[in-house]
This record gives C-alpha cells, sequence and structure tokens, in this order.
C-alpha cells in the first residue's frame, strides 16, 4: 500500500432531521440538490477536484441510497487500485458492537482505516453542505503554519452567528476560542465542519477521547476545546466561496433558488471546477409544443408541456400540458397532471400530482404539527405520495411518502395541515 | 440471448453525409441530443443480452473509438466477453484496410472462432432503431433458415433515397426471393435493415469462401450470392426505423425525434439506449427563453428563442437569437441577435452577433466542425 500524504473523511452518518419528510428516507447527504446532483456529491467532487483520491465515507442513517449512489466512486473518478472511495458503516467487533456516538467516535472506529494509507495529514469533511472549495490550498495553509489542526470559517451574518460554531482568533488566523453557538458572538467567524488535522495529533486525541466516558465524542464540543485547552497549534482558514448547511426547508429551497440567477454566485457550468454525479440514463429532455420554461433548470428525460417558471426540475419529471409550476422544486421522475399549478412546492421523487390540483394556496401559517420544520409557506410532498385529481392543497402543508389517493382525508386540504401515513396523529 | 454474439459493421466513407461524416465515421455521427448513432444498435444488442460483440472499423474510426472505450456505458466491460473493437491492422500479407465488410469480419475471424455462441447477429452500425433481437432469432429458428435478414416497408421514406438501400422481394412464406444493392430504380420499397442471424460456423464458413474466391462484400458476395442456395428468410420489423444515408436522412431523423410516438418508440420501448455521457449540469434557461417542440440537452444555457430544433450538450443561445429548425452540436454559442433556420451546426462552432443564415427543410445548410462565423 502506497502512502498517502492526506486522505479525507466523509461524516455522511446526519439524518438532517430538520428537512422533515426530505429525509424520512434518506440520509441527509444522499437529498438530491440542483436538478442532478446529492448533497454528498459536492464534498466527493472537491475531494477529487483537490487530488484527494482517498475517501472513506462514514454513514449510519438510512444508508441504502447513499451506499447505491457512491457505488465504487466511478463518477468521481474514485475506483482506484490504491485509495478510491470506500463506505465506513459501524461494524462489530469481537465482543462490542457499536454505531456511531458522535462524529469523533465515528473516526475513533476507523482508526484502522485511515492507518493502512499511513498518512500525514486527514481531512474531515461533513457531506451536509453545497459548496465548492480547493482544499489542498487550505492543506498548503496548514502546512505553512506547522498546525495540528487547520478549520475552515466562513463569514456569516452578524445576528446569525449566534447558531453557528464560532472561531475567535488573532489577527494572523491563529485560533484562541472556540464557542459553540454563543449567546455574544465576539467574532462571525463560523466553522464549516471542515478541519484538517496532522494525523498523529488527531489519532492521540481520538484515543484519549474515547476514555473519557463524560465526553460527547464530537469534533465540536470535544475534540476542538480539549486540543485548543493543551494549547496546540490551530488556526483557522478563511473561505470565501458560497456554502450553504441546506439543513432547513426552507435553507434548501432558496439554495436551490439561488442556481436559477442569471449568473448565479454558485456557478454549476464551471468546467475548471465540475462537480459529479451518477448520470442518468435519459434522452435529453423536451420541450413540447403547448411547453414553456423561463428561469429554470431542467434535467435530462423531461417532458414538458406545461408551462414552468423559477423553479428546479430533476430528470424524468413529465408536466402535463396546462400546468403551471413556479418557485418550486421536482424531484426525479415526478408527473405534474394536466391544468394543475404548484406554487412554491418541494416535490419528492416519483410522485404523482393528479389533474387540476393546486398546490401551495391559501394563507402561510405554521404547520400545526411541526411549526419549527414547516413555517416558510413551502408545501412539501414526500416521495412516492399521489395526490389526487382536483386536490386543493395550502401553504406549509406536509404530504407524507408514499401516501395514496385513499389516504387523504378529503379534497381539501388547508394550509398548516398534515397528510401522514397512518393518518395525523403521527 | 446468450446463444448469440454481436458483430456491428460500421461502413466505409459516406460522402452523402458531407461535412458531418468527414472526420468521423457515420457511425459515430452525434444524434438526438446526446447520442451517436451507433449507440442504437449497441443498445439493442444489449437489451437483447447480447454480451460478446465486436465492432469493424475502418473509416476515421477514432472518435468512434474514444466514444465507446472500454464498452462501460453500455455494462461491456465484462471479465469474460463485452465489447472488442477491431480496427484496421497490418500483418504478414495483410495489408491493412479492409477491402469490404466480408473482408473486414474475414480478418478478425479469431474473434468469431473463439467465440462460442451458437449464433451471430450481423447489424449495420448506422441506424437508428429500437429492436429486440430476440424475437428475430426465435422466427429464424422456427423457419429453419440458414440466413434471417430484417426487412421494413420503406414507404414514408423519400424514393430517391432507397435508391442508396438494399431493396428486397420475400414471398407468401417468408423466403426472400430477390436482393438488389442500391438500386437506381428500386422496384418495391421493402428494404433491408442491414441487420442478419446465421449460426456462427455458417458465417466463418460462407467467410472463408467468400475471400478465396477473392471476394470481400458481406450482402453483394455472400448474401445476394447465396439467395439461390441457401435458405434466406426476411424478418418484417414495422416500428421506426431510419438509415442514415444521406444528410437529409440525418437532418429529417434529428426532427423526427420531436414527433412524441417516435420518442416513445426510440427511448421508452424495448430498453434504454445507452451513451456515453459529459458530466455537465443541467440545462439552464433564463428569463427571456422561448423554447417549443425542442430537444434539449444537459449543459446547455438558454436565453434566445428556440423552435422545432435539437440541441446537444452544452449549446449557448443568447439573448434575442431565434434558431429554428435547427441541429447544433456540442459546445457551439449562438452570439445574441442571431437567426437562423434550417441549419446543422456542428460541434463547437461559433455564430457571432447578428448572423441571419437560412437553409431549407429539404437542403439543410451544414456548419462545421470549430468553424467560427
Amino acid at each position: 500500500m502506497h502512502n498517502k500524504e492526506i486522505i479525507a473523511l466523509l461524516l455522511a452518518g446526519g439524518q438532517g432531521s430538520r428537512l422533515g419528510v426530505l429525509t424520512k428516507n434518506i440520509a441527509k447527504p444522499a437529498v438530491l440538490y440542483g436538478g442532478k446532483y446529492r448533497i454528498i456529491d459536492f464534498s466527493l467532487s472537491n475531494c477529487i477536484n483537490s487530488d484527494i483520491d482517498t475517501v472513506g465515507v462514514l454513514t449510519q442513517y438510512q444508508p441504502l441510497e447513499l451506499n447505491a449512489h457512491i457505488g465504487i466512486g466511478k463518477p468521481w473518478d474514485m475506483d482506484r487500485i490504491n485509495g478510491g472511495v470506500t463506505i465506513l458503516s459501524p461494524y462489530l467487533k469481537a465482543e462490542i458492537g457499536e454505531w456511531y456516538k458522535g462524529t469523533a467516535n465515528a473516526v475513533f472506529q476507523n482508526i484502522h482505516y485511515v492507518d493502512k494509507y499511513s498518512p500525514k495529514y486527514v481531512i474531515i469533511l461533513s457531506g451536509d453542505h453545497v459548496y465548492k472549495m480547493n482544499y489542498s490550498q487550505m492543506l498548503d495553509f496548514h502546512k505553512e503554519n506547522n498546525a495540528d489542526a487547520t478549520i475552515s470559517v466562513i463569514n456569516v451574518p452578524w445576528e446569525e452567528a449566534n447558531r453557528y460554531g464560532i472561531m475567535n482568533t488573532y489577527e494572523n488566523g491563529k485560533i484562541y476560542e472556540f464557542e459553540e453557538k454563543p449567546q455574544n458572538p465576539k467574532s462571525n467567524l463560523a466553522s464549516m465542519g471542515v478541519y484538517i488535522f496532522t494525523w498523529e495529533v488527531l489519532k492521540e486525541y481520538l484515543i484519549r477521547d474515547d476514555q473519557n466516558s463524560e465526553s460527547a465524542h464530537d469534533f465540536g464540543k470535544n475534540i476542538i476545546p480539549l486540543m485548543l485547552g493543551e494549547g496546540r497549534s490551530m488556526w483557522a482558514y478563511k473561505f470565501n466561496g458560497y456554502w450553504r448547511d441546506v439543513g432547513t426547508i426552507q435553507a434548501y429551497w432558496e439554495s436551490n433558488m439561488d442556481l436559477i440567477s442569471r449568473v448565479p454566485e454558485f456557478n454549476l457550468f464551471d468546467p475548471a471546477w465540475k462537480i459529479y454525479t451518477p448520470n442518468p440514463v435519459k434522452p435529453a429532455h423536451y420541450i413540447g409544443p403547448t411547453g414553456s420554461v423561463k428561469k429554470s433548470i431542467v434535467a435530462e428525460g423531461c417532458m414538458i408541456y406545461g408551462k414552468v417558471k423559477n423553479s428546479v426540475l430533476f430528470p424524468g419529471v413529465y408536466v402535463s400540458e396546462g400546468a403551471e409550476i413556479v418557485d418550486s422544486i421536482v424531484m426525479s421522475d415526478s408527473v405534474i397532471g394536466s391544468n394543475t399549478v404548484i406554487n412554491k412546492c418541494i416535490i419528492g421523487e416519483d410522485a404523482k400530482i393528479g389533474s387540476n390540483v393546486k398546490m401551495g394556496i391559501g394563507e402561510n401559517i405554521p404547520n400545526e404539527l411541526k411549526p419549527q420544520l414547516y413555517d416558510s409557506g413551502i408545501t412539501v410532498v414526500g416521495e412516492k405520495a399521489v395526490v389526487p385529481d382536483g386536490c386543493q392543497i395550502g401553504k406549509n402543508v406536509v404530504i407524507d411518502s408514499y401516501i395514496t389517493e385513499q389516504e387523504f382525508p378529503s379534497l381539501i386540504i388547508e394550509s398548516a395541515k398534515s397528510v401522514l401515513k397512518g393518518g395525523e396523529t403521527e | 440471448m446468450k446463444s448469440a454474439m454481436g458483430i456491428i459493421l460500421t461502413g466505409g466513407k459516406n460522402d452523402r453525409l458531407r461535412e458531418l461524416a468527414e472526420m468521423r465515421s457515420s457511425t459515430a455521427v452525434p444524434i438526438g441530443g446526446k447520442y451517436r448513432v451507433i449507440d442504437f444498435v449497441l443498445s439493442n444488442m444489449v437489451n437483447s443480452g447480447i454480451t460478446n460483440i465486436g465492432v469493424l472499423t475502418q473509416y476515421s474510426f477514432r472518435s468512434l473509438m474514444d466514444h465507446l472505450g472500454s464498452g462501460k456505458e453500455w455494462d461491456l466491460d465484462r471479465r469474460n466477453e463485452g465489447l472488442f473493437v477491431f480496427p484496421p491492422y497490418l500483418a504478414g500479407e495483410h495489408s491493412g484496410w479492409y477491402q469490404g465488410s466480408a473482408d473486414a469480419m474475414y480478418h478478425n475471424i479469431t474473434f468469431l472462432k473463439r467465440s462460442y455462441e451458437e449464433y451471430v447477429v450481423v447489424a449495420q452500425g448506422n441506424c437508428v432503431y429500437k429492436m429486440l433481437f430476440d424475437g428475430m432469432l426465435d422466427y429464424h429458428i422456427r423457419k429453419n433458415a440458414d440466413i434471417t435478414i430484417a426487412y421494413r416497408d420503406m414507404f414514408d421514406f423519400p424514393k430517391e433515397e432507397i435508391s442508396f438501400m438494399g431493396v428486397m422481394q420475400v414471398d407468401d412464406n417468408g423466403k426472400v426471393t430477390d436482393f438488389k444493392e442500391k438500386h437506381k430504380n428500386p422496384e418495391s420499397t421493402i428494404c433491408s435493415m442491414g441487420i442478419y442471424i446465421l449460426k456462427r460456423e455458417l458465417l466463418i464458413s460462407l467467410l472463408e469462401e467468400c475471400i478465396s474466391h477473392g471476394k470481400y462484400d458481406f450482402v453483394k458476395d455472400v448474401i445476394i450470392n447465396k439467395l439461390g442456395s441457401l435458405n434466406i428468410y426476411g424478418y418484417r420489423f414495422d416500428g421506426y426505423w431510419r438509415n442514415l444515408s444521406t444528410i437529409n436522412a440525418y437532418y429529417r431523423i434529428n426532427m423526427e425525434m420531436l414527433n412524441p410516438e417516435i420518442r416513445y418508440q426510440l427511448f421508452q420501448q424495448h430498453g434504454k439506449v445507452y451513451t456515453k455521457v459529459k458530466d455537465e449540469p443541467p440545462a439552464k434557461y433564463n428569463e427571456e427563453a422561448e423554447v417549443r417542440n425542442s430537444i434539449i440537452a444537459d449543459g446547455c444555457i438558454i436565453e434566445g428563442t428556440v423552435i422545432n430544433s435539437v440541441l446537444f450538450c452544452g449549446v449557448t443561445i443568447k439573448r434575442n437569437a431565434v434558431v429554428k429548425d435547427c441541429i447544433i452540436m456540442q459546445d457551439s454559442v449562438i452570439e445574441e441577435d442571431v437567426d437562423i433556420e434550417s441549419l446543422i451546426i456542428d460541434k463547437n462552432v461559433y455564430l457571432s452577433r447578428g448572423i441571419k443564415l437560412k437553409g431549407m427543410a429539404n437542403f439543410p445548410i451544414t456548419i462545421g466542425k470549430n468553424a467560427v462565423i
């Protein structure tokens, strides 16, 4: 086995529970994004574009879709003899078998995977974010500073700083303090969840952390503060590009909508920094004689006979004649019936919306069952759901995945209501 | 259909395709927004369960080789069998270029000899159609035929283009009674689709006999020559089938793909069409885009008007440009205020601001690769 200078560990075990029905059956990194991609494609593509060809992907929550998506890493050119992509799921050891208890524990449990390549450095990534970043520049920065750890940071608006892990640094970028979700932030440099460690140092901390039964085994909560407390050389690397957590329904919707502006800040057309994903086997899309598309993204295999505006359509979506889709995200292979009007909705994969349906109408009041999740006026339909003909659906409504026509309580679903498997009591 | 192997003939130079096939085999001509012509026959074979496929290449095969690669996209990168590409070679007395389709097969007869499948499907690579070969093989066995040729009534094809094809006569029992190639005044519209099924052993002996008599053409010297002595049957196909015989046919096939019924036959029936894909983001439409009855591939950016057209990967249509009845290949850029109609634009062409150019539906203008106008 050749040694690698740096290898990546991609933490893809998060549920992303604030994405509600979108992550009911898949992990957050597997959620579709931008008309073609899944969120994890950005970290994986960043790796290969930064010359990192060895990536361990740590999965835990609902890994099926994610594992199938990554496969042997072919789309990212990571089907390698030495290195490449490896899925690292929790496993049974001689006497004990356990789930990953935290981000640091997940890496701890895979020390032997890292050691196989004897890397000088490891980069810890999260599969939850959309951004394009050259990790090799961050590695150079790490080496220049002779750092033990380098944490990538981004300026966030001051009023939002209390939602992030905030790095307080000296002028030269050296970190002197880390505050998790501070009430009164002293800086607006938020951690992006991208860390480079000198492996030898990290390994020692992971082993010590494992022995501490008080620890939550989390990078942000335990490892970073402990290292700082012991005076390790830790640096903040400032990133200036587009970076989004897309952790809520609204953030997810907004970030997809960012892509349809004339010259988006987050440009997926850049030939020098391509984002890779498995390509669907579908013909180029077709706009029919009655179709019209404006300010939108449309993927392969779509057939459009209706009107599409300010929207993102994933592969294989069928829009019938007379239908109108505005300000919405429609995921792969969904069918929109004739004369149906869809306004500010997210439609999951393979959903069937009947004819003469109206979605996203009425008052904008937060969802009754989960007001903290669905409060931005966006109505969400889960995967493989069927919405009956003539249905009228309000704002902040959730239609559960796999819902059938028969499970609709009525043809009028008012704003803030939910149509769930097994009734609204769930 | 593990009992059959496949051979794809990619033919010689086709001047009737003009600029499009100047630097590429006619089977490698881009079509339908993201495909190359050969994708259809290759996918048909794969969808029929054929996993041992040889592609015989002769004329300008670089772009074809580049497209086929290891056969990964067709799931043909196999440990055993899979995809084999046979360009001409020099060895011993062999002079290099193949002198005909039979000669091409004969020079790769080792491929036939060391395969173990009982039957061979020999098919032209320059046709657009979806067909599973299972039914044809069943028919071949049921008829106890020596050779079975697929045919189609080309009543819906211009008469003058039928003269570039093989015209057959088939009796009530399905037996082929007459076969004339590229006849000036074709007597019927029953055309050979260039698909043949026969036993592998029979193909080997026919090829050996043909070459030993100094003949090199599979259709003329094997099929037509053996009409009297072998049991040759015709297998009727009624679906969509087109041969890339001329530039007009090429233009028409692309335009026919805008028809929903034909799209259904080509892309939804009888399995998928596989091809090598570029990693492009989905197409992006800006505010001013007006697109109707068109095929648009990934990576396009559209700000102008596009009507009845086929746009390949990465095409840019700028503001106020009007594109009507056009085929525009990969990475071409159509600048602001351009007004074009009935054009075939090859890869990577740049049409600068304000250009107006009109061809005719029955005489489209072709603009060659990398041109800047």
